[in-house]
């Protein structure tokens, strides 16, 4: 594997991330639990979406085939698309989605950071720019970790459950494979390795204020960097792409 | 309060409305101008919401990234003018959650055009720029309300409306000058909107109720017909120059008035729609009523963790 191959595959891992993730946050729209929640879930999911844009076009222009961002969004079939499976798992209740951009945003902060650093200087100005959505991402996720798990007892139990139920998911984030290794000894990406254990920590922190704790089950799956998804993914796939699909090749 | 200080009020309030000076919310006004207000800012309000779903219908089928991003700011605009306006309705003393419990139940209204679906891509287009648009000419005069707080509100609304009215002319611009496919797209679109883009302005000025009192009071500037007229006159040029065509035989211009002189509206489907029996009404406010009962528990949450908070520093300090 080339240099430019590894690091257009790590763009589309990333960009994927975000993408998804911003297409099941705005699947809240109109139906938040209350106004102030629609809105700031509409929000991070433009933050998403726009974070997605700029990774494929800097993908699309690594790779220099001609393929643009939309074609890189929209235009790639289940097994090409290389998100975590964390990402599209279906935002089930409020807590539940709550928790899913709980555990991303914690890995996120700690991986934006590192890539600020990155001796790809675009890839430094993406994170620079992206650092402070992210932060205001994980500020908005951990405060309502705490206020749903340190509030009623349904609260409490719902967003254990989720907690539970998503840990699985977890350790995908951390994946790491011959794609990372080059670009980590390049410099261009951090080793996530290196921040594991911060990661735990800022995480724990803030689910023992909210009373909550992550299952000792170590069960963990992955196959999402590797192009293998849930069930789940497909169908969102296939709204999607409806209009690529359906009138190919028009400009909209 | 005797009768003879109450009249001595009204008259000064309405001294102060004649001579244009914004009324505040904690200056006397009449009962009937406070309970119009809450009325029709909570109106306006749910209809921002409602107007949600319609678009959000498109949200996760939209053709681009940048499309997509493009409707979700707007959309995210649009919830965000609800909440300036349920913060007005809240300064005439109106609870927010109680006005939205009379949309659940019925007992309030909304725009009715968020009563018909969004089918296609282009309905995006045509909700912009004609939804939009009729909805910016009866709110740029609003900018002028008697009512401080919902005037103010309308300043930033209609900025924002603004640009709304021409990214859906622009989608609708883009299949327009497209393949014969999206032209037909965009001429079936507008062929379903164009009329309930025109009843969106309400009955015939001989037969809408409240517009006298709503102008004498000034929360009104312009009656019902003549806002109708002014966005058939904007809005067809519009069309022509994209190349579609208004679905209405009767449009003409009038060299004599200066306007286009157009069609008679289907008001037995007006009041139709009005009374709850468009195409769409039972699944408005069926998804509005289930975000409110799914996040019920959320709410709760909150509210008993910040009391949890509120002892807790007490105790500290």
């Amino acid at each position: 594997m080339t240099k430019q191959e590894a690091l257009f595959e790590f763009l589309l891992r990333k960009a994927d991330d975000s993408l998804i993730l911003g297409h099941r946050l705005s699947e809240w729209c109109g139906h938040g639990p209350i106004l102030e929640e629609d809105i700031a879930l509409t929000n991070i999911s433009l933050d998403l979406i726009g974070q997605a844009t700029e990774l494929y076009k800097y993908a699309a222009e690594v790779e220099g085939k001609g393929r643009t961002e939309d074609d890189l969004a929209f235009l790639r079939i289940e097994r090409e698309y290389k998100n975590v499976l964390l990402v599209e798992q279906l935002n089930g209740d409020f807590g539940k989605t709550i928790v899913r951009q709980f555990f991303f945003d914690h890995f996120e902060h700690l991986l934006y950071e590192g890539l600020m650093n990155s001796t790809d200087e675009r890839i430094s100005a993406i994170a620079t720019k992206t650092i402070k959505e992210i932060k205001y991402h994980l500020r908005h996720s951990s405060e309502w970790v705490i206020r749903l798990g340190d509030g009623t007892e349904e609260s409490h139990n719902r967003v254990q459950a989720s907690v539970t139920d998503l840990s699985r998911f977890i350790n995908e984030l951390f994946f790491q494979d011959e794609v990372d290794e080059i670009l980590i000894n390049e410099g261009i990406i951090p080793d996530v390795k290196t921040f594991r254990v911060a990661f735990e920590n800022n995480m724990n922190k803030i689910l023992e204020e909210a009373t909550l704790s992550l299952p000792e089950e170590k069960w963990q799956l992955s196959g999402g960097r590797k192009g293998v998804h849930s069930e789940h993914l497909g169908y969102l796939l296939a709204e999607l792409q409806y209009m690529q699909r359906t009138y190919p090749g028009m400009e909209w | 309060m005797e009768k003879n200080n109450l009249d001595s009020l009204d008259t000064i309030f309405q001294d102060k409305v004649d001579r244009e000076i914004k009324i505040e919310p904690k200056d006397y006004m009449p009962d009937a101008y406070r309970k119009t207000l809450i009325r029709q800012i909570s109106q306006h309000a749910h209809s921002e919401i409602v107007g949600q779903l319609p678009e959000a219908n498109w949200v996760t089928r939209a053709p681009n990234l940048r499309r997509k991003a493009v409707l979700l700011a707007k959309i995210q605009d649009e919830a965000g003018h609800g909440l300036y306006l349920y913060s007005a309705v809240e300064t005439l003393g109106a609870d927010r959650e109680d006005t939205i419990d009379d949309l659940h139940e019925g007992r309030a209204k909304y725009s009715s055009i968020f009563n018909y679906p969004t089918l296609t891509w282009a309905d995006m287009g045509m909700v912009g720029w004609l939804v939009d648009g009729a909805a910016i000419m009866n709110q740029v005069p609003l900018c002028r309300c008697s009512y401080g707080p919902y005037a103010r509100a309308m300043v930033r609304v209609c900025k924002e409306e603004s640009f709304h009215q021409r990214q859906g002319f622009e989608i609708v611009t883009q299949l327009a000058q497209g393949t014969p496919v999206q032209k037909e797209m965009a001429q079936e679109a507008l062929n379903r909107w164009w009329w309930p883009a025109l009843m969106m302005f309400g009955p015939n000025d001989a037969d809408s109720t409240h517009t006298a009192q709503s102008m004498k009071w000034k929360i009104k500037r312009h009656t019902n017909d003549e806002l109708r007229q002014m966005f058939v006159d904007a809005t067809v040029p519009q069309a022509e120059l994209i190349g579609l065509k208004i679905p209405d035989n009767d449009l003409k211009f009038n060299e004599e008035t200066g306007h286009y002189d157009f069609g008679e509206i289907d008001w037995d489907e007006f009041w139709q729609v009005v009374k709850g029996y468009g195409p769409c009404n039972t699944e408005r406010v069926s998804a509005r009523k289930k975000a409110k009962e799914d996040g019920l528990w959320v709410r709760e949450a909150a509210n008993v963790y910040a009391e949890k908070r509120a002892r807790r520093n007490k105790k500290v300090s």
